[in-house]
């Protein structure tokens, strides 16, 4: 690209920015109006869980949260469908394998902890996948062909939970509860928690997926032997 | 007091600023990518400044971390296409030298 | 009322950096820090937003918005990049195969990814100069 070209660019988007501040700076010194804080925090002892963040991902907004685990799933087919995976590294030196057998177990403890600790603090489903999915990047730089994950007929058992679980309890709400994804105040603590569990062992498999790059390596000559060997 | 904080905002603002532009401007990949995540934590920290420990967690572990191993593998895979390359034209001007070395001969 | 619109205004320049580089620069590696900065622009603005100088708790719904958002962009993000290795092989094996001395099979894995071999119109279109 030529440099006087990347200069108009420059001068144009400059501009651009100066009206979005002066939108946002008149927009902010103007009254504000109604916000949907107040309505949230007031709702928050029927949602089943005690922190507003949580509440309206998993609750007031399920919505939004199903079509994201459905938009990570089309985005792990599309990885998928674009061939296999590059190959993977060679095996760790004895230094990386020792800190991947201490740092994987960690990770997958912090993970459930932060699930659980969801409900009423900060954390949840997001947080305890991208660390499950942290453990799988760092399986898959010591050596490990295929990050943690099991072979590519249960992998896509792995992918779908998320969506699959949620979808599942939705309509079972709308065919004898209230309508789709209107939890009864009873039990929803309990089906938010599974929910979440489904998601984030959804979100964490698909992220470790996503770093391995493409359809899931068969057992190949190395992990092949050792498997034979086992078994 | 406020314009200690004041003070505080500012440098945490120009810092993340600072590093959006680095990243951006940096013209050799894996510089950029390492700048990008060193810019995702700059950012998570500033999420944490305004009350947002939950999207800071999770800028940290899926923006910063996941997203800046994913682009990390990617600008290591074209370095190393790249000397292949480089080094697959060497070796076929040392083989036409060594070709033309014979035909002196 | 001040914070609030240092933080935004900052939110609205990280957009606008990542809008020119996105346009301006052309690897695609390039693009997608450009692209992923643009999205953490938007992000910062709704949590600059949803932030209350008052010291009252901030307002959740922007913040549950944003942790979707994020999760989105890194799936994006990884679509791209395998797109991107995928280009990059097909152009790799596509001037390989144009240089090379005829008849010299290349070390590549041509069979494995099962790629139609590009003609070499179509690998000058789908070319992405590499700097």
């Amino acid at each position: 690209m030529n440099r006087d070209l990347s200069l108009l660019i420059g001068i144009l988007v400059s501009l651009l920015a100066l009206l979005l501040i002066w939108i946002f700076y008149t927009t902010l010194a103007a009254d504000p109006g109604p916000r949907l804080a107040p309505l949230a925090l007031e709702q928050l002892p029927n949602s089943g869980v005690s922190h507003p963040v949580t509440a309206v991902l998993l609750n007031y907004r399920a919505y939004d949260t199903l079509l994201e685990l459905a938009v990570l799933l089309a985005a792990i087919l599309g990885i998928w469908s674009l061939g296999p995976a590059p190959s993977g590294f060679q095996p760790a030196g004895p230094a990386l394998t020792v800190l991947a057998n201490w740092i994987v177990p960690l990770a997958i403890i912090t993970g459930g902890y932060l699930l659980w600790v969801g409900g009423h603090a900060p954390g949840g489903a997001f947080q305890a996948g991208a660390l499950l999915g942290s453990a799988g990047v760092i399986l898959r730089l010591a050596g490990h062909e295929r990050a943690g994950l099991p072979n590519e007929a249960a992998q896509r058992w792995l992918v779908v939970a998320g969506v699959g679980l949620f979808l599942l309890v939705g309509l079972l709400l709308a065919v004898f509860g209230a309508g789709f994804l209107t939890y009864p105040k009873a039990s929803a603590k309990w089906l938010i928690l599974l929910i979440e569990t489904a998601a984030t062992i959804a979100i964490g498999s698909t992220l470790a997926a996503a770093y391995v790059g493409g359809r899931p390596p068969l057992a190949q000559s190395t992990s092949a032997a050792s498997k034979d060997l086992g078994a | 007091m406020s314009l200690l904080l004041f003070v505080f905002d500012s440098i945490l603002l120009l810092t993340l600023l600072g590093l959006a532009t680095a990243a951006v401007l940096s013209p050799e990949p894996r510089n950029a990518v390492m700048l990008f995540i060193a810019f995702g934590l700059w950012l998570s920290l500033v999420w944490a400044r305004l009350g947002a420990p939950d999207v800071a967690l999770a800028e940290a572990a899926i923006g910063a971390g996941i997203g800046g191993a994913l682009m990390l593998a990617a600008a290591r895979r074209s370095a190393r296409r790249d000397n292949r390359r480089d080094n697959r034209r060497d070796n076929r001007r040392d083989n036409r030298r060594d070709v033309s070395c014979q035909d002196a001969q | 009322m001040t914070a609030a619109f240092l933080y935004g205004a900052a939110g609205l320049l990280l957009f606008a950096l990542g809008l020119w580089s996105l346009l301006v620069h052309e690897p695609l590696l390039r693009k997608l820090i450009a692209f992923n900065i643009m999205g953490s622009g938007v992000f910062h603005l709704f949590i600059a937003v949803a932030h209350r100088s008052d010291g009252s708790s901030p307002d959740p719904v922007p913040h549950a918005l944003v942790l979707t958002g994020i999760v989105v962009a890194v799936s994006a993000t990884a679509l791209a990049l395998a797109l991107n290795s995928r280009l990059e092989e097909a152009d790799a094996k596509a001037s390989s195969s144009k240089t090379t001395p005829s008849g010299a099979p290349e070390p590549n894995t041509t069979a494995r990814t099962g790629l139609p071999k590009p003609s070499s119109n179509g690998a000058n279109r789908l070319r992405w100069p590499s700097r």
